[in-house]
């Protein structure tokens, strides 16, 4: 089973559209789930959402996560944590630019690789 | 201790929802000038909804209802501040003994400021709402009367203003985010008040 992908942005377009992309370079080889948005539906995350995302997206192989900026990356360690072990375990939030970073991991994934090996080719796209 | 807590937690929640709400534009106002201008509105729909919830958490024991209220703040506030805010009463709940005094009262809340050092990669001296916490956790240890903790708070929020931001969507700003007051720690100062105001009595 190849590792899951979730897409983690403030705005839903940017997730959506990111997914998009995945999936037409891709294909559907790889679990993939998106969320965007705060609860009330303005630009933000909501840790439920990521939560649900991350189980859409779910693989015994892991998930790896992609994020956009600050509050995503926080609030999805946070659903990470409240997923709990041992299934927090295997899921890492990326440090990668969200759309290459996805784009990457997913062809990564694709191929079978581990989860680390798919966290490892995201984090290569990330700023010195 | 058994059943709802000594504290009226249904209070607190009220007066952390009321003045949040009142000062929710300020908040939004601070967080434009150096973040992405959506703390006051994110901080008002997570205290409303956990003020909302305030009944049902003043029921359980006092850890218990801390907990739940944290994780209200994280499901509902929708930025980063909901998993520091959460993360703050989520530790505190997990660190406070069913029959605290102000001595184990004092530790839990120094663990549960470490926990939001963790939980925001961040320590003291960039800008961020640990500048409050850890003068308000020093104070409290050090047997201070909530008047003075809640002086402490106002002051520490106030002196975040000439640092430069290192964590956080004002990072990005470097230079630029002195000047400004950072909205995380003006949340803290007003929580701070608002709690030493309605704790007790």
């Amino acid at each position: 089973m190849n590792v899951g992908i979730v897409i983690v942005s403030h705005s839903p377009k940017v997730a959506e559209g990111t997914a998009d992309m995945v999936r037409q370079m891709v294909g559907d080889e790889v679990p993939l789930a998106w969320c965007g948005g705060n609860p009330d539906g303005g630009l933000g995350t909501s840790v439920g959402d990521i939560i649900e995302a991350i189980e859409r997206a779910w693989s015994d192989a892991g998930v790896a996560i992609l994020v956009d900026l600050g509050g995503a990356e926080t609030n999805s360690e946070m659903a990470v944590e409240m997923i709990g072990e041992p299934r927090s375990k295997k899921i890492v939030v990326c440090n990668a630019p969200i759309v290459e970073g996805a784009v990457m991991a997913a062809t990564e994934a694709s191929g079978g690789a581990s989860l680390r090996e798919v966290v490892a080719t995201a984090h290569e796209l990330a700023p010195a | 201790m058994t059943g709802s807590s000594p504290v009226d937690l249904k209070r607190l929640a009220a007066a952390c929802a009321a003045t949040i709400a009142a000062h929710a534009d300020e908040l939004t106002a601070l967080d434009q000038a150096i973040g992405d201008g959506d703390h006051g509105y994110n901080m008002k729909r997570g205290f409303e909804a956990l003020s909302a919830d305030a009944e049902a958490l003043a029921a359980r024991p006092l850890p218990d209802a801390l907990k739940a209220a944290g994780t209200k703040l994280v499901m509902t506030v929708g930025g980063a501040s909901g998993p520091l805010f959460g993360t703050m009463l989520m530790a505190l709940g997990k660190e406070l003994p069913a029959d605290a005094d102000r001595a184990a009262f004092a530790a839990a809340f120094g663990k549960a400021v470490d926990a939001v050092a963790a939980r925001g990669k961040s320590e003291k001296g960039q800008k961020t709402m640990l500048d409050v916490l850890y003068p308000v956790r020093d104070a409290l240890a050090a047997g201070r009367s909530g008047t003075e903790i809640a002086a402490v708070a106002d002051e520490s929020a106030d002196a975040t203003a000439p640092l430069r931001a290192i964590r956080g969507r004002a990072s990005f700003l470097g230079e630029r985010s002195v000047g400004h007051v950072d909205p995380g720690s003006r949340s803290v100062a007003l929580l701070v008040r608002a709690v030493a105001e309605n704790f007790g009595a």
